[in-house]
């Protein structure tokens, strides 16, 4: 009997390739292509005077210069609003290459096509723009002012202002026992993938073709863009994503300049064309997020029940809009977790800042949203004096409440409504896990040690695999291998192991026959694309189905050339065999050859599939209905998301003198439904954590007055080395299976980042007993709170009452 | 402009960009490699784009990550900080040539597969070659002097869990060989 496969520890069978040094990364492909080089603004507002090319060209090696003048066409329209919004009544793009303006050190204003990189950056040195620098606008309060503009057209500053609501929640906190006010802060951090973007194009001069290879996480979407762009037809376009060195969502976005301005001059100069991002240009030109400042009015009973919540916050989105107002309306929406205010409203702007775009990071929005409502249980429990953990149980959704309708609208437009999940389970879990009801004997111990301890803990609920849908093909060759495609792309989530999983138990075929294609528009040209937690959701499921439809068909021919029923049979190792006769067989591979009547012979195998051999003469060689070839082909396309949740808890000790902030413990419950994979999942948590603790205690771009990003290297943005990580992470799962979708699946991608925030601004406020309310927190920052509080303590010497586990 | 070009005509220069090449030995992964170099190419780049082994991968270009490192002479470098020039006639060994040669995984490569001490790949070959040297110097690391090991290069993915158990397996693996070959 073959063995399950979904649900096993399957090690990967992408890391063969990439041990050896033969992944296929976009700057390993297309040896001898022409080299970009981008003149990016120095200001983070201007106006362009004037940009001087000449003697560029005379530079050896200098192919061609492209400025904004050289652009024709859609090329020389802003690119494109990916997700428009009725509430974004002022989006703004920017252009391939700037036309008269820039608004964010780091935008590209002009391009040099060279033999090679070294050339390139020569020839960039020497292009001479003149700016007409004018005041920038860098972080939220000056955005917010509206003193000065980003965009003359956007008064104010705002993008767009959205309001949602659910019963009265301003009446609701008025009448309420007890109310309380929160101002928060979190800042930016960014994906930061160890490989940055890159794009690399061939147009093919015979067949006038566009060939490109992008390190993105939407083939689809890069080949519709271009095709638009550069006014080809969508046949005449393939985009292929090769291995991919990280996204973190970074690389959804999309096109970016360079993903039209790399094939535009492929075409051109009928030469391939490449374009790989340095370190600096990916700190300065592509994506952040996480930027926002929040206020919270909460009115409580005397158990800490929300009765009413009200929520205002101020989004920067960066120069431009690309991406919409994705981030902001998932902080709006899955701020509310598990729990279940019966009166909430939200109101946030988002709004311009002379500053690189801000575009989904992984958890794009949730983190934020996390904070602002765990802060407030927080805030509520130390109130009351009562147990963190109580008041947030207090008002959980209940397992019997599911499907939990919110009443509200979520980031794809549909109902917010929850489809299962059991989270007083995953309390419980917690409590276990990190000892929660035992910590003030650990409190006491380390106090008598001289040593300050605390305790955190932060829920979330994440929506995951929003559609509209995505496609899954699978193919049996005559061989019996099986290859199997799907349009998303993959940037390490080990897609090609946990798809093929699914198909060897779906079809019934060994693993290893198995092999799995994404991102690549020449086998799946209708995708969507990989982002929020969407992958193994979408085309795990869409793969699935299109791997039953292969199943059904497979035994169909096989009924026929055994004599019997379909339901008379099993698919075992790949062999059809009658169910209790397992003498009576016949290969998936030779299913293959039955499955496309031949006229012309090319090996043994097909020989047995040629028209003198097989088929009754009296009907057609192909049955009615049906297809040559064993394959089957599906898409998955779910009513709305489905909710993954977990919680997380941390003990940190804040060291006295130093406030050093050292992670002593970090466990996590996690409830992803059914797992297809759990090393790669748990793989994906401790990734997540990792990036958490990057952005609570370390990460934070650090722009100064002028929007000069002071800290764009590796050597000044702390991301988090092993020193730097927990020593061990604690899991537990819980697996509440999705109703939505044929596997009873939901996403792991992004839950391990999503509470960080919050869970340590938890902790470090219950082992120093303020109110912490602005992350990331450094040690620096950390003993300024401290000379605060001791002066006010000293100025006001009734102490308050401290926040309680 | 700015880059050398050759005064003389004694030396060759590339014909497209006028630069002066140096004729360079680079002996990776026992293959000796005759190429043409400018002086200022980077050691991380001539492997990949002369020597044509991509395996190499550069992930900050100012010697912070460590995705570029490689063996010389045994030894980690970040390729990014040497210009290739400078190597000429000493040993390199990059991630290709960290597999046996009759193909079979070493066993720091058998520790990450087996560990998932990976996810997108791209830090990856930094990390086998430190970690090749690093347990050559110390066979038998405990937990924290494989975190040490690592200590000096970035992953994104991994939140480097399964990079420190890769270490520990690696070191296993090497053990139990010592002992069948023993």
């Amino acid at each position: 009997m073959t063995t399950k496969m979904v649900g096993q520890a399957v090690q990967r069978v992408e890391d063969e390739r990439l041990l050896r040094g033969h992944g296929q990364y976009v700057d390993d492909l297309v040896p001898g292509a022409l080299h970009c080089a981008l003149v990016r603004s120095p200001h983070a507002h201007a106006r362009i005077r004037d940009i001087d090319v000449d003697g560029v060209l005379d530079v050896e090696g200098v192919v061609a210069v492209y400025t904004h003048d050289d652009l024709t066409g859609a090329m020389a329209e802003p690119l494109p609003l990916l997700i428009p919004h009725p509430a974004l009544t002022h989006g703004r793009t920017q252009y391939a290459l700037a036309k008269g303006e820039v608004n964010y050190v780091g935008e590209a204003v002009a391009m040099v096509v060279a033999v090679d990189r070294y050339v390139a950056e020569d020839a960039v040195d020497r292009i001479r723009v003149d700016y007409e620098v004018l005041p920038p606008v860098v972080g939220i309060e000056n955005a917010r002012d509206g003193d000065r503009l980003v965009h003359d057209d956007v008064p104010g500053n705002v993008a767009a202002h959205l309001e949602q609501s659910r019963g009265d929640a301003e009446a609701a906190i008025v009448a309420a026992p007890h109310t309380l006010s929160l101002d928060l802060e979190v800042e930016r951090s960014a994906c930061m993938p160890m490989e940055g973007r890159g794009t690399v194009a061939r147009w093919d001069t015979d067949s006038h073709r566009l060939q490109v290879w992008t390190s993105t996480q939407t083939s689809t979407g890069v080949r519709a863009a271009v095709a638009a762009k550069l006014g080809l037809d969508l046949g005449q376009v393939d985009v292929i994503t090769p291995d991919v060195g990280g996204g973190f969502g970074v690389k959804i976005v999309h096109p970016w300049p360079e993903e039209l301005l790399v094939p535009m001059a492929a075409r051109a100069l009928g030469r391939p064309v490449k374009f790989i991002e340095d370190r600096r240009e990916h700190f300065i030109s592509s994506a952040h997020e996480r930027g926002q400042v929040q206020h919270v009015d909460v009115g409580f009973d005397d158990d800490g029940r929300l009765l009413g919540l009200s929520v205002r916050f101020w989004h920067d989105n960066g120069a431009y809009t690309p991406y919409g107002l994705i981030v902001p309306i998932i902080t709006s929406t899955q701020l509310l977790g598990p729990y279940k205010p019966d009166n909430y409203k939200v109101v946030f702007d988002s709004l311009y800042t002379n500053t690189v775009i801000v575009t989904p990071y992984r958890g794009a929005g949730r983190p934020q949203g996390v904070y602002a409502m765990e802060r407030t249980m927080d805030a509520i429990a130390a109130y009351l004096g009562k147990d963190r953990a109580e008041v947030r149980a207090t008002n959980f959704i209940q397992p019997d409440e599911f499907p939990y309708d919110h009443g509200l609208t979520f980031q794809d437009g549909r109902p917010l409504i929850y489809d299962s999940g059991d989270y007083p389970a995953s309390l419980e879990k917690l409590k276990a896990l990190v000892g929660w009801d035992d910590f003030e004997r650990v409190r006491d111990e380390a106090r008598a040690e001289g040593r300050t301890v605390g305790i955190g803990m932060a829920c979330y609920v994440e929506g995951t695999g929003v559609g509209p849908y995505e496609g899954g093909h699978v193919h049996v060759e005559t061989s019996g291998k099986v290859k199997v495609s799907t349009g998303l792309t993959s940037q390490g989530q080990g897609h090609q192991t946990a798809f093929a999983q699914i198909v060897a138990d779906e079809l019934g075929v060994p693993f290893e026959d198995v092999e799995v294609v994404t991102g690549d528009t020449r086998r799946s040209p209708y995708s969507v694309g990989t982002f929020a937690s969407r992958a193994a959701v979408m085309s795990g499921s869409a793969i699935a189905l299109a791997a039953r439809k292969t199943r059904e068909k497979a035994l169909r021919i096989a009924a026929d050339a055994l004599e019997t029923t379909p339901e008379d049979l099993e698919i075992v190792d790949g062999v059809v065999q009658v169910k209790g006769a397992p003498a009576s067989r016949i290969a998936l591979g030779t299913i293959a050859v039955l499955s496309n009547p031949l006229r012309y012979a090319f090996d043994e195998a097909s020989k047995s599939a040629t028209q003198f051999v097989v088929g009754d003469p009296t009907k057609p060689p192909v049955a009615e209905g049906e297809e040559p070839g064993l394959e089957g082909k599906d898409f998955y396309s779910p009513p709305r998301s489905t909710f993954a949740s977990g919680m997380h808890a941390v003990v940190v000790e804040t060291d006295p003198e130093t406030a050093e902030i050292t992670i002593l413990r970090y466990a996590v419950v996690h409830d992803c439904g059914n797992l297809i994979n759990p090393l790669i999942v748990e793989g994906q948590i401790h990734g997540g954590v990792a990036q958490g603790v990057g952005g609570a205690l370390y990460e934070r771009m650090a722009y100064d007055d002028a929007g000069q990003l002071q800290n764009a290297s590796f050597m000044d943005f702390l991301m988090p080395y092993v020193s730097e990580v927990p020593r061990t992470i604690e899991i537990d799962h819980l697996e509440t299976p999705s109703p939505l979708n044929p596997l009873g699946l939901k996403g792991a991608g992004e839950a391990g980042v999503i509470p960080s925030a919050a869970v340590f601004a938890s902790a470090i406020e219950d082992a120093e007993g303020f109110p912490i309310t602005s992350m990331p927190i450094s040690p620096s920052e950390l003993h300024h709170l401290r000379l605060q509080h001791a002066s006010a303590a000293q100025a006001r010497p009734t102490p308050t009452k401290g926040p309680t586990p | 402009m700015s880059i050398p070009t050759a005064p003389t005509g004694t030396q060759p220069t590339d014909p497209s960009t006028g630069e002066v090449l140096h004729e360079v030995r680079l002996h990776v992964n026992d293959v000796v490699h005759e190429v043409r170099l400018p002086a200022r190419r980077l050691l991380s780049d001539a492997l990949r784009h002369d020597v044509g082994l991509t395996g190499t991968h550069v992930g900050c270009e100012h010697g912070v990550c460590g995705a570029c490192t490689v063996l010389l002479d045994g030894d980690p470098v970040r390729a990014c900080l040497v210009f290739a020039v400078s190597v000429a006639g000493q040993e390199l060994t990059t991630v290709e040539g960290l597999a046996r040669p009759d193909g079979t995984l070493s066993p720091v490569q058998r520790a990450f597969k087996e560990c998932h001490g990976l996810q997108c790949g791209f830090c990856t070959p930094g990390f086998l070659t430190t970690i090749t040297a690093g347990l050559r110097d110390n066979p038998e690391p405990t937990e924290d002097e494989a975190r040490e090991m690592i200590g000096g290069n970035l992953c994104r993915c991994t939140g480097y869990q399964n990079i420190v158990a890769s270490v520990c397996r690696a070191a296993e693996i090497g053990r139990l060989e010592r002992e069948a070959g023993a």
